[in-house]
């Protein structure tokens, strides 16, 4: 490979990215909550030897509005646990990373900690993570022990407006972040001895309460699951304003933006610039990897993609509508975008399919020949773990050497 | 035994044995210095054993839980295993590489929220295809809350009425979405039934409502389980659970545990059969009884080391007794009964003065040492012998009414099932009392349980909105 090289990750969720994807030829509507429908997916995935998979897991129902429920009986609705999804996945795949989304508002941080811990053993150091807030106040409801800020129809128009109402939330899942890479660190690496001359299988000195306390809740420690195979598993974050950016500026190792073209690109790594700036942290110590989201419709064939994607929008009663661009064209045509688009500073992309499994398919048998030819992606893995795709070391436990190393995070 | 179970097993000639095994977690039974001890940690020794039970045709695979390492005397036990993965994810993967093994999970009613747990369970019955279990505990201690957003912790009396709450939201939660609300209907651009999900639930311990996003799973319902052995704990299981979990692994105090808890099910208005009792039990096999016996021994001591004979002790005592020997007659201090020195264990929470009361008195009648002491309350072994006699003890067990099967614990991980596996199970389905094959694809096949019937109600146009109670 020539240069640096090319990250890439697929995001799956459901039929694919458009509303009327599970009405689209190909489509397995019936079979989204099997097993077999998403062990298809992801070995594909590993097949075009991407860096990882991300899984959504929207808690609640899912909506077309984005701050509230609605009744639509027209679109995907009912989802499965993503962790647990991810999981299932570890033992049919050898190499991809899985990334499961977790609600952080409503969930207790100490569970979601080991569930992640325990994603990496079970795949070997392939884990990730997505910590989102609940965005819908009707999320509040399903748990009932507490409520949090309902959005206005005007307050949605615009990333600046939501992150504003809801960076309370934003505030505490940064703890819930902290809470977590504490955890995952308060076993030191070799605390198992299994000393039979003292009848000792731990050494009690390698494992470390670690006493979070915070505005919204406190963990005492340490965790019940040893330090997971990566130490850290990777904290990935989508973000599109300037609090979810200082979000990701303190505890992501990965965040995945929303620009529209290249200049956006640009402006947007600024900003996340500045905000890993306010924050304080060292990315020569601890890089912050940044990739672009796209929503993609991929065929050979000029046209046919937006063909394609025009009927779904007639299906689904109104052109699509997306946070991140949405590209149609030829594999060729979007291997041309995500190189000069990567210039800006990206150093991968995350692409959502806009049906599944078609453009998925388009992604790992058209895409990533064409950049493996152009010399900008893997021909094969050359690591087994998600830190090594992404060439991300493993960090050591902070409560691995007595002299206490000042934190790269201030805990909030 | 109501009509329906006496014939169903009239007919089968002899009362079947259910066989689950768990992979051990926080206790003495792992003799971890063995030198074919493996990782507790590694996916590997799971998949190990649990492909292991499923060529053995077991009904299912458990998994305990704990949600803080053990403190002894201020620090972490460091004595037996230290450190487990989460349950349900490690089941989850489990449910990829094995086919008909039933999946059971310990997971907390106390730091939970049921709409969370309820979409977990659902989760994993979906992933395995209709195996998934859930055995309900209700640990309530302060030490473990210190951990959990609430601080959560509950007075002991609420920890029940909490728990029932808790699995009454569950259900309410899975029986939101009928068979047959998913559509997924392409042509006329139907994918689900307008409500489908709909819940709404208030009581003392939980005020929820909305839409559940997960479908109803393959079983309807995971299996329920219930490991209480308290008036409170038993009820809970007649009235709520599908299989009970005990220690009493002696026939006589498992005989009147037996009689005790299938008494108390048409209280509750249900048939003998549809709760089954599983103690937990150990089996030492080797070619001859006298073998066998030897072999026994060599665990016994292995798993009750002389710290851990003292530590054990101490948890009783409630103090420190760090300086006696193990060896030598029990202290001539009495306990304190109001100081912890282990906390996160159950078992050492309360009665410890009887119980100090009730060793002394067998240590002198016997003149036993503390180790010896400790070894002789443990209860050793439940089944040692040749395979022949392991065999002849276990369908003797359960046909005398002492169980309805058991849930193994290997001393080894991941390999102390095999010869269970592999010369006992041949034995049980040569008696005509263990499957050949599985006959169903379930837990709830397996466990010969019918209910509940997978969801049949009429679909209304409006969903109902069940409030407390209304449906039990
Ligand atoms: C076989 C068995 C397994 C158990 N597993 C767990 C467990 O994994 N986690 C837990 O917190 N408690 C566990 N318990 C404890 C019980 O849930 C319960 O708290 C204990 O038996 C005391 O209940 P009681 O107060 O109703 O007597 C287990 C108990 C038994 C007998």
């Amino acid at each position: 490979m020539t240069g640096t090289p090319l990250h890439l990750a697929v995001a799956l969720d459901g039929a694919g990215w458009h509303p009327a994807a599970w009405r689209a030829e190909g489509a397995r509507p019936g079979e989204l909550l099997t097993a077999a429908y998403w062990a298809d997916l992801v070995t594909e995935a590993e097949r075009g030897l991407l860096d990882f998979v991300t899984l959504e897991d929207p808690l609640g129902l899912q909506s077309a509005a984005f701050h509230r429920p609605d009744e639509r009986t027209d679109q995907v609705r009912g989802s499965l646990d993503a962790v647990l999804l991810a999981a299932h996945l570890a033992p049919l795949t050898t190499h991809i990373g899985l990334v499961p989304t977790t609600n952080v508002t409503h969930t207790e941080p100490f569970h979601l900690a080991i569930g992640i811990a325990t994603l990496d053993h079970a795949s070997k150091g392939r884990a990730g993570w997505r910590p989102q807030i609940s965005a819908r106040a009707a999320d509040a409801a399903l748990f009932g022990r507490r409520t949090t800020p309902q959005l206005t129809e005007e307050d949605v128009r615009d990333p600046e407006l939501i992150a504003a109402r809801l960076r309370p939330l934003f505030a505490e899942a940064a703890d819930v972040v902290e809470v977590a890479r504490r955890l995952w660190d308060s076993w030191e690496d070799d605390a198992e001895i299994r000393d039979a001359a003292t009848g000792r299988f731990i050494d009690r000195d390698k494992l470390h309460h670690i006493d979070f306390e915070g505005t919204y809740f406190s963990v005492k420690g340490p965790s019940i699951t040893p330090r997971p195979p990566q130490g850290r598993p990777v904290v990935t974050s989508l973000a599109h304003a300037s609090t979810p950016y200082e979000f990701a500026a303190g505890g992501s190792d990965l965040v995945y933006v929303t620009p529209h073209d290249h200049a956006g690109a640009e402006a947007i790594l600024a900003q996340v610039g500045e905000a890993v700036e306010r924050i304080g942290r060292n990315e020569r110590e601890w890089p912050l990897k940044k990739f672009a989201d796209l929503l993609v419709f991929l065929d050979d064939e000029p046209g046919a993609a937006a063909r394609r994607k025009s009927r779904l929008d007639e299906l689904n009663g109104g052109e699509l509508a997306s946070d991140a661009e949405i590209f149609t064209g030829t594999p060729g045509d979007l291997a041309d975008l995500l190189l000069s688009w990567r210039t800006a500073g990206l150093d991968g992309f995350r692409l959502r399919p806009g049906t599944l499994p078609h453009d998925l398919a388009a992604i790992t048998r058209g895409l990533v020949p064409e950049l493996q030819r152009r010399g900008v992606f893997r021909t094969a893995y050359d690591a087994t773990t998600l830190r090594g795709h992404l060439g991300l070391r493993r960090p050591d436990s902070r409560y691995a050497h007595r002299h206490d190393r000042p934190s790269a995070v201030p805990s909030a | 035994m109501p009509a329906a179970g006496k014939k169903a097993e009239a007919q089968a000639g002899k009362k079947q044995v259910h066989l689950a095994a768990q992979l051990p977690g926080i206790h003495n039974v792992t003799v971890w210095s063995d030198s074919r001890s493996r990782s507790q940690i590694a996916i590997d020794s799971f998949i190990r054993l649990a492909q292991t039970v499923e060529r053995g045709k077991f009904d299912f695979f458990f998994l305990a839980e704990g949600l803080r390492p053990r403190e002894h005397k201020g620090q972490v036990y460091d004595l037996d295993v230290v450190g487990r993965p989460e349950n349900l994810t490690v089941l989850s993967a489990l449910a990829a590489v094995t086919t008909h093994l039933g999946l059971a999970a310990t997971v907390n009613a106390t730091f939970n929220e049921p709409y969370d747990v309820a979409r977990r369970l659902a989760t994993l019955d979906h992933l395995s295809g209709g195996r998934a279990a859930w055995n309900v505990v209700t640990s309530f201690d302060a030490f473990t809350g210190e951990n959990f957003r609430r601080g959560g912790f509950l007075a002991e009396s609420d920890r029940y009425t909490r728990a029932a709450e808790f699995l009454d939201v569950a259900r309410t939660l899975w029986d939101s979405w009928r068979d047959g609300d998913v559509r997924a209907d392409p042509k006329a651009g139907d994918f689900l039934l307008p409500g489908a999900g709909r819940f709404a639930h208030r009581g003392p311990h939980f005020d929820v409502s909305g839409r559940f996003s997960a479908p109803r799973g393959p079983q309807g319902h995971p299996v329920i389980i219930q490991a209480g052995e308290s008036d409170q704990g038993r009820e809970f299981a007649a009235s709520d659970a599908d299989v009970i979990f005990s220690k009493y692994n002696r026939l006589d105090e498992a005989r009147d545990f037996y009689r005790d808890v299938k008494g108390r099910l048409a209280g509750h208005g249900r048939a003998e059969h549809e709760l089954k009792i599983l103690p937990t039990a150990t089996a030492v096999i080797a070619d001859t009884d006298e073998e066998a016996a030897a072999y026994a021994d060599e665990i016994t001591r292995a798993q009750v080391s002389p710290q851990t004979a003292i530590a054990h002790l101490e948890a009783v005592w409630g103090r420190d007794l760090s300086a006696y020997d193990p060896d030598g007659p029990l202290p001539d201090v009495e306990p304190e009964a109001e100081s912890l020195v282990l906390e996160g264990h159950s078992v050492f929470r309360k009665g410890r003065g009887e119980t100090a009361r009730r060793w002394r008195k067998l240590a002198e009648e016997r003149g036993l040492s503390i180790r010896e002491l400790i070894i002789e309350v443990g209860g050793g072994q439940t089944f040692v012998g040749s395979p022949r006699t392991v065999a002849d003890a276990i369908d003797h067990f359960v046909q005398s009414d002492g169980a309805d099967g058991f849930v193994f614990v290997p001393h080894l991980t991941p390999g102390g099932l095999d010869d269970l596996v592999d010369r006992v199970v041949p034995l049980l389905q040569e008696k005509g009392v263990f499957r050949q094959e599985y006959t169903g694809t379930t837990l709830r096949d397996h466990l010969g349980l019918n209910a509940p019937a997978r969801d049949t109600r009429p679909v209304p146009g409006e969903r109902p909105v069940r409030s407390e109670k209304e449906a039990s």
